[in-house]
C-alpha cells in the first residue's frame, strides 16, 4: 500500500501552478481530490515524479449561476459542494442524480467534478449528464486559455485532449432551455460505492408534441462516454409518444460497444443500456413538460 | 525531500517533517501513535480510516499527510473530549452491541459524528445511506444503525433547551 516517491508542490496561485507544470515537464501530474490518483498510485498503476496539488489555490473553488451565462463550476469545487448548491438542485437535476450516486460521503468531501472528467474513466458518472446538457470546459496553460465542448474532450480510457501543462479551470453548462429536460440513470452492483456498470444520460426538447432536440450519451459501454448518434436521430423530428422512446432505447442498446469485465458481461450491459436509456428519456420528457414555455 | 507541516489533531498543535508520499493514515498511526484510526482497504472502499479534516469526514488512506498543513484533524481519540467520559456516540455503540471485533468502529463513529453534525435527527434510511461507504464484517449493521439513532436522541437531550426544535 505504500505510495511511490514523488516531489510535491501546493502552489497558492494559478500562475504559480502553471509555471510548475511548464518547468517540471517530465511525469508531472495535477492533483485535486486525489481520490482517483491515490488509488492508482497505491496499486502501482501511476508513478508520478511530481505532484502539483491545486486545492490550495483559493479562487478555483466556486459554483456560480446566472440566467444568461448559465452555470460555472470551478475546478476545485467538491462533489459535496455540487450536491449542496441550490441552483444546481433547482435547474440541473440530471447532474445531481449523477453526483448523488457517486462514491460515498468521504470521497464526495474530497473529490472534484473536474477531477472526474480529467480522469476520463469510461464510467465517469458526471460525463453523460454534462455532455447531454451541452457543457463546455476551460483549459488553461501558461500559453493561454481555450474553451471547448465536453463532447470533444475524451479520447480513450484515461486519455483526453488536455495537455499535461493544462489545468481544467472551469466547467460551463448553459442555462436550461424552455421545453427541454435532462436525466441520468445508472446501474451498478453495489449502488454508489461501486462504479457504474452502465450509465445513460438523456436530454430532450419537445415542442408541439414532437422531439425537436435530443442528445444521448452512454457511460461504461465504450472506451469513452459514447454519444449515441443513431438514437438521437431516431428521436429528433419524431412524434412524442411512448413508441418513439421505446424504439430509441432499443437503438441505443445496439449502438453500445461494451466489454465484459468483473462488473458485468457485455450482453447484460447491452440489455441494461436499453432499460437505463428508456428511463432516462422518459424522465427527461417529464422534466421538459415541467419547463414548458 | 521532507516537508515541514503544522497542523492540529484533536486540539493539540503539531509540527512535523513528513515525506510527501506519506498518507494521513500512516502519519496518524505511525508518527503520532494515534492507532484508533484503522487501515482496511487503503483504496477508499471500506470506511475504516475515516477522520474529520476541517470538520468534514474524509478517508485518511486517500489523503496525503502534507495536504493537512494548516488544517485541523479530528480522530476517534478526540471524540471523548476529556479523554475519560465517552462521547454519547461511543456510549450508544457499546450499549446497543454495535461493536464486535471493533475494526470498523472508529470509522463508523466518525461517520456518525459527521452525519449528526449536519443532520441531528436522521431517519433510518438517511443513516443507512450515510454508512454506504463503511463495511462491517461482524455486526450485520442493524445494531450500528440503532446505535446512531440512540446517539442522536441522547445528543438532542444534552443540547441546551433553546436550541431544540
Ligand atoms: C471509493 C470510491 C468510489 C468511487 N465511486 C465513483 C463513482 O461512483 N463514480 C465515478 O464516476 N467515480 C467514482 N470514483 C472515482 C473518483 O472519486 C472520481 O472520479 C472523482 O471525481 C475524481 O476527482 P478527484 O478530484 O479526486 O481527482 P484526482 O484523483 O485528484 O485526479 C484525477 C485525474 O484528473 C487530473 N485532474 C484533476 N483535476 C484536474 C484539473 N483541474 N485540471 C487538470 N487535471 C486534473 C489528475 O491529474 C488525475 O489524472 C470513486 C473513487 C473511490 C475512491
Ligand atoms: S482504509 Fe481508507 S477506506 Fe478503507
Ligand atoms: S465490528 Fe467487526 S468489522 Fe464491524
Amino acid at each position: 500500500m505504500r505510495l511511490p516517491r514523488f516531489e510535491y508542490f501546493a502552489p497558492k496561485s494559478l500562475p504559480e501552478a502553471l509555471t510548475l507544470l511548464e518547468e517540471k515537464t517530465d511525469g508531472v501530474h495535477v492533483m485535486a481530490g486525489g481520490t482517483d490518483m491515490m488509488v492508482k498510485m497505491s496499486h502501482g498503476r501511476l508513478t508520478p515524479k511530481t505532484i502539483v496539488n491545486i486545492k490550495e489555490i483559493p479562487d478555483l473553488r466556486y459554483i456560480r449561476f446566472s440566467p444568461d451565462k448559465g452555470l460555472e463550476i470551478g475546478s476545485t469545487a467538491l462533489l459535496s459542494d455540487v450536491l449542496k448548491d441550490s441552483y444546481i438542485n433547482a435547474y440541473y437535476p440530471a447532474l445531481i442524480q449523477a453526483v448523488q450516486t457517486m462514491a460515498n460521503t468521504e470521497v464526495r468531501n474530497m473529490a472534484t467534478l473536474a477531477g472526474n472528467l480529467c480522469n476520463a474513466a469510461p464510467s465517469a458518472d458526471s460525463a453523460p449528464p454534462l455532455m447531454v446538457m451541452g457543457a463546455q470546459i476551460s483549459l488553461l496553460s501558461a500559453k493561454g486559455e481555450r474553451r471547448l465542448p465536453l463532447m470533444d474532450f475524451f479520447k480513450g480510457p484515461g486519455i483526453t485532449v488536455k495537455a499535461p501543462t493544462e489545468i481544467m479551470t472551469a466547467i460551463h453548462v448553459p442555462s436550461p432551455q424552455s421545453n427541454s429536460g435532462a436525466s441520468y440513470k445508472r446501474i451498478s452492483a453495489r449502488c454508489g460505492v461501486d462504479i457504474a456498470a452502465v450509465g445513460s444520460g438523456a436530454w430532450v426538447k419537445i415542442e408541439a408534441n414532437k422531439f425537436t432536440g435530443a442528445r444521448i450519451v452512454l457511460g461504461a459501454v465504450a472506451p469513452v462516454p459514447l454519444r449515441a448518434v443513431e438514437t438521437e436521430a431516431a428521436l429528433i423530428g419524431a412524434p412524442f409518444h411512448d413508441e418513439t422512446v421505446i424504439n430509441a432505447a432499443r437503438i441505443a442498446s445496439n449502438e453500445a460497444k461494451p466489454i465484459s469485465d468483473v462488473r458485468a458481461t457485455a450482453h447484460y450491459r447491452k440489455r441494461m443500456v436499453e432499460v437505463m436509456t428508456k428511463r432516462a428519456i422518459f424522465e427527461a420528457c417529464e422534466r421538459s413538460h415541467a419547463r414548458q414555455s | 525531500m521532507k516537508h515541514n507541516i503544522k497542523f492540529r489533531v484533536n486540539g493539540d498543535d503539531y509540527s512535523l517533517a513528513v515525506e510527501p508520499w506519506r498518507t494521513l493514515n500512516e502519519m496518524l498511526r505511525e508518527d503520532l501513535n494515534l492507532t484508533g484510526t484503522k487501515l482496511g482497504c487503503g483504496t477508499g472502499d471500506c470506511g475504516a480510516c475515516t477522520v474529520l479534516v476541517d470538520g468534514k469526514a474524509v478517508s485518511s488512506c486517500l489523503t496525503l499527510a502534507v495536504s493537512v498543513d494548516g488544517k485541523s484533524v479530528m480522530t476517534v481519540e478526540g471524540l471523548a473530549e476529556s479523554g475519560e467520559k465517552l462521547h454519547p456516540i461511543q456510549e450508544s455503540f457499546i450499549k446497543t452491541g454495535a461493536i464486535q471485533c471493533g475494526f470498523c468502529t472508529s470509522g463508523m463513529e466518525m461517520a456518525a459524528y459527521n452525519l449528526l453534525s449536519v443532520n441531528p435527527s436522521p431517519t433510518e434510511q438517511e443513516i443507512r445511506k450515510e454508512l454506504a461507504g463503511h463495511l462491517c464484517r461482524c455486526t450485520g449493521y442493524n445494531q450500528i444503525v440503532e446505535a446512531i439513532s440512540v446517539a442522536a436522541e441522547e445528543m438532542k437531550n444534552l443540547r441546551p433547551e433553546e436550541e431544540k426544535s
